[in-house]
């Protein structure tokens, strides 16, 4: 069966190594913090301005001058500290931040990556997500596998406007876990629990490259 | 002691005219100078350029001056929370500017340090980088970039001095202490106004030297856009 938001969130929490500072996006990647190892540490960054986001306050908690990129109230952690935008992007520009989540529309074969925009529909500007896939090492895509009207959202190239250029190293769906290959094309690492190579190839409009045996994700 | 304080709001902001370029701080609601903004509805000004991150809700902070068509032009990284911000850009009413959300941040804080202009990795080949020049730098592209300044910056702290100098709170110091630097005069409204010398100078964020104008604002809503609770 496909995974559930909740399913994606687990598998990529499995990725993450302790010690490790990240950018979460909004979305099914802000659903990872909840689901990281006991023995894992490590401090989550928010674009506007804090490293050490906490979990969501209780009612008595909450603060409005505290938020995090998707304007939700937040709590900090101790040992947080707070800055402004500037340098926000800064240590992300500067590469300091190990691992960056975030969702797409689309992404390419080549690691190419669509979240911003639809040309006549949505127009909601790209806020942080062209400074971070820009200089990023570590990006992990979250998405479903195929858009709401049925079509692949992994592409030969990306229809939309781009986001950024041969950035993405990871893509997990909610049908498979794939990464980028160097030579270009999507390699096929894992399936979910039920879902058929076959599935994901007709899944997938871009070059699939395959090994003989894809082994089912462990959830 | 220079004493840059101004009574209120509507003192603060009254030699504001129409056609000037505006930045104002905060992030989506968080840390928005709400008493300057309730100050330009009652002045009516218009023609307003507005450099700031988000452009409100429809109904608090830059939606306000949206909705009463006193915006002629945005420059923001993410106006999704506002329907009327939407509905006049797809109609050509209003004119935006999207930039990546550093190359914002950076470009205002370049106007206020004197640099002209900078290379950034964000938005190489996107819309984003049209009519920019691409530079490789050790084996990397990257887009030039140029300083953003304001006629007025329109600042949030939580405390100030009447010397302009400013500690902000949370994550609503965002945005405000570079466009305290990029604007010609900034205007800083204050939760809690104090004699000069009563802050501790090793807690200051913003330096007094950046700021022209500084009053206790009254009435704060903070309004929370996505209230979270566990």
């Amino acid at each position: 069966m496909a995974l559930d938001k909740i399913g994606i969130a687990k598998r990529i929490a499995q990725e993450i190594q302790t010690g490790w500072y990240i950018n979460l996006g909004i979305g099914i990647p802000t659903l990872v913090a909840n689901y990281l190892p006991q023995n894992i540490e490590v401090v989550l960054q928010s674009e506007n301005g804090l490293l050490g986001i906490g979990p969501f306050p209780l009612e008595k908690e909450v603060d409005p001058d505290l938020i995090n990129a998707g304007k939700q109230t937040i709590t900090m952690l101790q040992g947080s500290s707070l800055f402004d935008s500037a340098e926000s992007f800064g240590m992300i520009r500067g590469g300091h931040v190990d691992l960056t989540i975030l969702g797409a529309m689309e992404v390419s074969e080549t690691g190419d990556i669509a979240n911003w925009k639809i040309p006549g529909k949505m127009v909601k500007g790209m806020g942080g997500a062209m400074d971070l896939v820009a200089s990023a090492d570590n990006i992990i895509v979250a998405m479903q596998h195929v858009s709401r009207s049925g079509n692949s959202k992994l592409l030969k190239q990306c229809s939309l406007p781009i986001t950024g250029l041969n950035c993405v190293k990871k893509i997990i769906t909610d049908l498979a876990v794939l990464e980028i290959a160097s030579e270009g094309g999507f390699r096929l690492l894992e399936r979910a629990p039920g879902i058929s190579v076959e599935e994901i190839e007709q899944a997938t409009s871009g070059k699939l490259i395959i090994a003989n045996d894809i082994p089912e994700m462990i959830i | 002691m220079i004493n840059k304080v101004v009574e209120n709001a509507g003192a603060a902001v009254r030699d504001i005219k129409d056609y000037s370029t505006l930045m104002l701080g905060g992030f989506g609601l968080c840390g928005i100078p709400e008493n300057c903004i309730t100050a330009l509805l009652s002045t009516g000004v218009k023609n307003l350029t507005c450099i700031s991150n988000n452009a409100g809700v429809d109904d608090f902070g830059i939606g306000l001056l949206l909705k009463t068509r006193q915006v002629v032009k945005m420059i923001s990284s993410y106006v999704g929370e506002n329907r009327e911000f939407e509905r006049q850009l797809l109609s050509g009413e209003l004119q935006v500017e999207l930039l990546p959300q550093g190359t914002l941040a950076e470009r205002i804080r370049a106007g206020g340090a004197g640099i002209p202009a900078f290379f950034t990795p964000a938005g190489v080949g996107t819309e984003v980088g049209n009519g920019k020049e691409v530079r490789t730098i050790d084996g990397k592209e990257y887009l030039l970039e140029s300083w953003l300044k304001a006629d007025f910056s329109l600042i949030k702290a939580w405390k100030g001095d009447t010397a302009g100098n400013l500690i902000f709170k949370g994550t609503a110091r965002n945005f405000n202490p570079m466009m305290a630097t990029a604007g010609k005069v900034t205007i800083a409204e204050v939760e809690e106004l104090v004699p000069s010398g009563t802050l501790d100078p090793n807690h200051i964020h913003t330096p007094g030297i950046y700021v022209q104008r500084i009053f206790q604002g009254t009435n704060y809503e903070k309004r929370i856009e996505q209230y979270t609770t566990r």
